[in-house]
């Protein structure tokens, strides 16, 4: 019970309750939708970006409490953020949920991110947990197709 | 007949087995059933004592090989009550032989305007083949509506039931919703206006008696895996002229009689649809698995399942915020189900750490899925060897549940 507990401690279940910058970016010019076919998460991610910067993030969507967790603090970790520092936050957050168990996370320059730590002892999860991050990846770099987590 | 489920239990070897450290409580026998000790033993002893390549050897042990394939066959033809062997063709499972029936069959009658017509509860193996085939002919799928209980509108079938309809596929259970379809009703209306129709028994015959003649189809396919045999092989079993009038599906070895640059002549059915060598193992197993089935009994199964799912469907709907999604008056023992607040997938990790196997997702039914405005459920499907102390470990379980996400 106790990974279960590292899984779904309080940080991420207040994030799947009251998931922050939950909506539609208005003046958005990047978006992409996401949806991992495993288990119907489905997220649309938007995002305004100006002089590489990311001024405003938001997302929508509906899926499980890891998925839904992961991309509310996805977009407070990266709003305000350099795309280079986006960039770098997608590798180190992607490092860390697919890292041995057995060793000890990764956890530098993540921040709050470092509560996906615990997805490590799930592996069927892992793509939860990816998915909202994968999404911003694209609509960052203006693809129009759905991001899917294969 | 009944049987005692405890004792069924040790058949299975695999019911011994832990998960994260607690026993295991297998509740996803719609996605793949376990298997018993005797169909585990028939494929080890074929594989021990009689293997060889069958049909073509002159030496004794591919007679061997060879009968126990055949024997294996003339079991499936009595499990569906079909009138003969030689209309049982071995595939990989249903979805191949829905594949197989669209391929052939489906090309040679379907073309450019006409329909084909199935239902809204259709698993994705009864779905995609036929949008394939309306893709490359130029044919339209139109698809019967079901209520919100997620039993078919029997009326809005039969009014799409036009001159146009080429071939009506339907499922005979639905592995989403547990609804049991009036498949008889069904034929009738199709047949009244000449149309053919395919069965998907996939998820029927491991809980009922099936016998093709009374329900009149035209097609039925179903899958070893799901009814205690290996995974890999299945049947479809179709009517002799359709059968004999149906261009082969894959060409090769064994569903030829002779080859030669110039003319190759095709093999009589079945044989005409088995090309290459088969899965003998899994064959024999299927043969094994139907004799260890009704060995028990379908008829005791359906009753011990009958009052199992009257139990868990009580005990389900005592946990709070829980909505029973498949409530069909005639219902085969599936148990799919949201919860308030917690998605299936979340409800499936939490059930998992306390030893528990359910289903979360879509169930390969997304039309379903959509209908109910969900993107997906927990199911829980039970088979000869549950018992009331799985659906009580499933409800307390779901206590589990509740406490993470208070």
């Amino acid at each position: 019970m106790s990974e279960l507990r590292e899984l779904y401690q309080s940080v991420i279940l207040d994030h799947n309750k009251k998931p922050r910058n939950f909506g539609v970016v208005e003046d958005a010019n990047c978006a992409a939708d996401g949806h991992n076919p495993l288990c119907g998460d489905k997220i649309f991610v938007t995002a305004r970006v100006e002089d590489g910067v990311v001024e405003d993030l938001r997302f929508e969507g509906s899926g499980c409490a890891i998925s839904t967790a992961s991309a509310s603090l996805m977009t407070q970790s990266v709003k305000g953020r350099s795309l280079d520092e986006a960039q770098a936050l997608f590798e180190g957050f992607h490092e860390l949920v697919t890292s041995d168990p057995k060793q000890a996370p990764s956890t530098a320059g993540l921040g709050k991110l470092e509560v996906f730590a615990g997805v490590r002892e799930f592996p069927m999860r892992v793509k939860c947990a990816t998915l909202a991050w994968h999404t911003l990846k694209n609509a960052l770099e203006h693809e129009d197709a759905t991001a899917k987590t294969e | 007949m009944s049987f005692d489920v405890q004792t069924a239990r040790k058949d299975f070897p695999i019911l011994q087995e832990t998960a994260h450290g607690k026993p295991l409580v297998f509740l996803d026998s719609a996605a793949s059933a376990q298997k018993p000790r005797a169909v585990l033993e028939a494929m080890t002893n074929l594989y021990s004592h009689s293997y060889a390549n069958i049909h073509r050897g002159v030496y004794e042990l591919s007679m061997r090989a060879t009968d126990a394939f055949e024997e294996a066959r003339e079991k499936v033809r009595a499990f569906l009550g079909a009138p003969e062997a030689r209309e049982i063709v071995f595939v990989r499972g249903a979805t191949e032989g829905i594949n197989l029936v669209a391929s052939t069959f489906g090309r040679t009658r379907v073309s450019e305007g006409d329909e084909i017509l199935i239902t809204h509860m259709e698993h994705h193996a009864n779905i995609v083949p036929w949008q394939m085939l309306c893709e490359q002919t130029g044919a339209v799928l139109r698809v019967a509506p079901i209520d919100d209980d997620g039993a078919l509108l029997v009326d809005e079938f039969e009014k799409l039931l036009t001159p146009r309809t080429k071939l009506a596929a339907v499922v005979h259970v639905s592995n989403a919703l547990g609804t049991v379809n009036p498949v008889r009703e069904l034929v009738e209306l199709a047949h009244a206006r000449g149309v053919p129709v395919l069965v998907d028994g996939a998820q029927a015959v491991p809980h009922q008696r099936v016998d093709v003649r009374e329900l009149g189809c035209d097609f039925y396919v179903f899958s070893s895996h799901k009814v205690f045999g290996p995974s890999g092989v299945g049947a479809l079993w179709g009517k002799a002229e359709h059968l004999e009038a149906m261009p082969p599906y894959q060409g090769g070895g064994e569903m030829i009689l002779s080859v030669s640059f110039e003319k190759t002549v095709y093999n009589e059915i079945p044989h005409k649809f088995e090309a290459g060598t088969p899965d003998i193992a899994g064959v024999v197993g299927l043969g094994a698995a139907i004799d260890y089935v009704n060995g028990l009994g379908l008829d005791a199964i359906a009753a011990h399942e009958r009052e199992l799912l009257a139990y868990g469907t009580e005990r389900l709907l005592e946990v709070p915020g829980l909505r029973l999604i498949g409530t069909a008056p005639h219902k085969a023992s599936v148990l799919s189900f949201v919860l308030d607040g917690v998605h299936p997938h979340d409800i499936g990790t939490i059930l998992d750490q306390e030893g528990i196997c359910v289903r979360t997702g879509h169930h390969c039914a997304q039309p379903v899925m959509e209908r109910f405005g969900i993107p997906a459920t927990a199911r829980a499907s039970l088979a000869l060897y549950n018992d009331e102390s799985d659906v009580d470990r499933l409800v307390a379980a779901l206590g589990k549940v509740r406490e993470v996400f208070a």
